[in-house]
Parts: structure tokens; C-alpha cells; sequence
């Protein structure tokens, strides 16, 4: 095993090479490396981030959801109310209407029965003067007799 | 068979000291006059074609890497890097853009040299034998000059690192205060250069010894059934035993490569780390 100038060339090709490996080759791959390696605690970090807002979301969803059903029953609950209250007042009104056109035909019913009654007393009248003018044609003046006619016939009509 | 071996057994006097001899002797070219101007040309070309493959790879899924969804490449290579990545991170505990570079090229570079030793040991060298090269061994870190170019780079670089966290002066002190106090000055000067020396020398030659044995062994098991004929009853007796220690050396070989592939980049990474560290 002699050492001869063969050292000197494989520990200058070996330096050459470390060199060139260490200017054109390791950086570059350590980047690429670092760079994935960045990318994908990235990643991760994003797709936690990610489920932290899809879990907020759909809290909030929940919340939402409560909020309107209870404005929705709100809702319901105004609406039934008034319903039942236009139901009172249609019923109230419909009541009152009805004692009123009941009243107007008993007032119509009693003027009526009152005129008839009054007619009644009228011809009745008459008649009576009648009969009393054959009976006393001649005595019994219409005229002079009237204050005690219009007596008799208000007395019927009673 | 015979033919494929009588090509190395033709080089030496006997059939197996000369087939192992052959497969243990480099592609030599001389560049000069004296024993260290010589290049082992096989190495040279091996390490530069794994240089070609690492580089090939690495710098291209660099160029096109995306923060996206990767492809398969780049999923392997970036799980290479973040498991150099996270064993840097793990040791050393400042900011440094030279160390975790460093270490994966380490890892694959010195991987791909020791994954030369899963190619079959005759392939490689009787092709090239085949087109008239006459010595070709194909491991490149079983070859001392390597390993050990390697292992000074990062001698350098451990000492540039200290200076670099320490600044000079307190670097330099560092040599006689540590760790035995100012008192023990020439103790522990003596240690630290002892350490500083140790550790390239055991660093190379750690990886080295593995590859060297682990090429070796390759070697014999091929020996094994070396020049017999194919009627003879030694190679049927042996044939089944060759082939089936090949096989469990092989399966085993897997996890010494990437064992020292790993060895050698941890201990730089620890190295370096404790470089800039304050005693």
C-alpha cells in the first residue's frame, strides 16, 4: 500500500464535490423540505382552525334556530289572541245588531198594535155614535158632543 | 472457466498467489520520477464515475425540487437528507452550513465507492482485461490513497472549523490549556497532537481495512474453484460451497458497506462538532 499522488487527487475530487454539493444541492432540498414541512403545519393548522368555525357556525345555527322558534310561537300566540278577540267583538257585535233590530220590531210591532188598537177605538167610536145617532138622531150633535167623544175613544184605546 | 482464469493464472508462478496478486495490484500510470508521482489510475476513474452518479442525482432532484408533492427520487433522496439532516442537528448544536453538506456527501459518495465491491470481482477486471487493460481493481475506498485524501479533507476541515468558532488565538491556546489546565501546558499539547494525528489515520484506515478484507475475501471465494476443469471433482465439490459463501459474504457485505459509509460521516459530523465546541 504505497501513498502516492492518488491521495491528492481523490481528497480534492472528494472537496470539489462536498462544495458543489453544498453550493448546488443540499439548500435546495432543505428548503423544498422546510417549505412542505411549513406547509403542511399550515394545513393542519387551517383545517383546526376550519372545524373551531364549523363548530362556532353551528352553535350559533342552534342559537338561531331557538331564537326564531320563539319569536315563531310569539307569533302564534299574538295571533290566536287576536283571533279569538275579533271572534269576542264579531260575536258581541253580531249580539248587539241582533237586540237592536229586535227592538225596532217590537217598537214597530207595539206601533203597530197601538195603531190598531186606536183604530179599533175610532170605529168602535164611531159605531157607538152611530148606534147612539139612530137612537137619538136628534139630540146628539157630532160637534157639540166631541169633547166627550174624544174622551170615550182615548179610554178604548187605552 | 478455464479460459476466463488462465488469463491471471499466466501472470505469476502459482495458479492462486498469482490470481490474488493480480487482483490486488492497481492501474498505475507514472507522472514522475520517485515513488509518489504515480496516480492509481483505476481509482481515480472509479471515484470519479460514483462522483458523476452522487452528483448526477443529488444536484438534479435539487434543481427540480418542488415544496409539492415530490416524486419517488426525491422522496428518496430527502429522506437521506432529513435523516443526515436530523443526525447533524442531533450532534451539533451551532448554525453550520458546512457540516451537514459534508456529511451526506460522505454517506453517498463513500457508499456508492463501497457498493463497487457487490459488482462481481472478475466482471469489471476481465472486461477491461478483454480490452487490453491489464490491472483493474474497482473498490475505490480499498484503496489506501482515498480513504485517507478523504479523512485529511476532513482533517483540514476540523481544524478550519475550530478556528473558525474558536478565532485563531483562541484556537491555538486551546493546544496548551486543554484539558489539563495552563499548568499541564507540554501534556497537553502532546495529547492534542496525538488526537489531531489519530484521527484521519484511524478515520481512512478504518474504512480502508473493511473494504481491502471485504475485496479480499471476494477474492478467495473465487479462488475456490481457480483453474479447476470442469470434469475434475474438486470443482464439483466446490462449486456449491463457493457459491453459496459468496452468497451469505455478499448479503453480508451489504451492511458493512453502509455500516462504514455511516461510520465515516458520523465521525466527521462528531469531529467537526466537537472542533467548534469550547473545551
Amino acid at each position: 500500500m504505497n501513498i502516492n499522488l492518488t491521495l491528492v487527487i481523490q481528497g480534492l475530487a472528494f472537496f470539489a464535490t462536498a462544495w458543489l454539493v453544498m453550493k448546488f444541492g443540499w439548500p435546495y432540498i432543505i428548503r423544498a423540505i422546510e417549505e412542505r414541512q411549513k406547509k403542511i403545519a399550515d394545513g393542519l393548522a387551517a383545517a383546526e382552525e376550519g372545524k373551531k368555525a364549523l363548530a362556532s357556525a353551528s352553535e350559533k345555527q342552534d342559537q338561531v334556530i331557538r331564537e326564531a322558534r320563539g319569536e315563531a310561537a310569539g307569533i302564534r300566540d299574538r295571533a290566536e289572541k287576536e283571533y279569538a278577540s275579533i271572534l269576542d267583538k264579531a260575536k258581541a257585535d253580531a249580539i248587539a245588531e241582533g237586540n237592536r233590530q229586535k227592538a225596532i220590531a217590537i217598537a214597530e210591532i207595539e206601533t203597530a198594535a197601538h195603531r190598531a188598537r186606536e183604530e179599533l177605538a175610532h170605529k168602535v167610536a164611531e159605531l157607538a155614535v152611530k148606534g147612539a145617532e139612530r137612537l137619538i138622531r136628534k139630540e146628539i150633535d157630532a160637534k157639540a158632543h166631541k169633547q166627550l167623544l174624544d174622551d170615550l175613544i182615548s179610554e178604548i184605546a187605552r | 472457466m478455464d479460459k476466463l482464469y488462465s488469463m491471471w493464472v499466466s501472470e505469476g508462478g502459482s495458479d492462486m498467489t498469482g490470481y490474488i496478486k493480480h487482483h490486488l495490484h492497481h492501474l498505475e500510470v507514472k507522472v514522475g520520477d520517485g515513488a509518489f508521482w504515480t496516480i492509481h489510475l483505476d481509482s481515480v476513474i472509479f471515484k470519479f464515475a460514483m462522483i458523476a452518479i452522487f452528483l448526477g442525482l443529488f444536484v438534479k432532484v435539487a434543481r427540480g425540487a418542488t415544496s409539492g408533492v415530490p416524486g419517488k427520487l426525491q422522496c428518496a433522496i430527502e429522506m437521506i437528507v432529513e435523516f443526515v439532516d436530523g443526525l447533524v442537528k442531533e450532534t451539533f448544536h451551532g448554525h453550520s452550513k458546512l457540516i451537514a453538506p459534508l456529511a451526506i456527501t460522505i454517506f453517498g459518495m463513500v457508499f456508492l465507492m463501497n457498493f463497487m465491491d457487490m459488482v462481481p470481482v472478475d466482471l469489471l477486471p476481465a472486461a477491461a482485461h478483454a480490452g487490453g487493460v491489464e490491472y483493474l481493481r474497482v473498490v475505490p475506498t480499498a484503496d489506501l490513497n482515498t480513504t485517507l485524501g478523504m479523512a485529511l479533507c476532513v482533517f483540514l476541515l476540523i481544524q478550519y472549523m475550530g478556528i473558525q468558532h474558536k478565532g485563531v488565538g483562541g484556537f491555538f491556546s486551546e493546544f496548551f490549556t486543554a484539558p489539563f489546565g495552563p499548568k499541564g501546558a507540554p501534556a497537553n499539547l502532546l495529547l492534542r497532537l496525538i488526537e489531531e494525528a489519530v484521527r484521519p489515520v484511524s478515520l481512512s484506515l478504518r474504512l480502508f481495512g473493511n473494504m481491502y478484507a471485504g475485496e479480499l475475501i471476494f477474492v478467495l471465494i473465487a479462488v475456490m474453484t481457480l483453474g479447476a476443469s470442469l470434469s475434475s471433482f474438486s470443482f464439483w465439490a466446490l462449486a456449491p460451497v463457493q457459491l453459496l459463501s459468496g452468497f451469505v459474504w455478499t448479503v453480508f457485505h451489504i451492511l458493512v458497506i453502509t455500516l462504514q459509509a455511516f461510520i465515516f460521516m458520523m465521525l466527521t459530523i462528531v469531529y467537526l462538532s466537537m472542533a467548534a465546541e469550547h473545551h
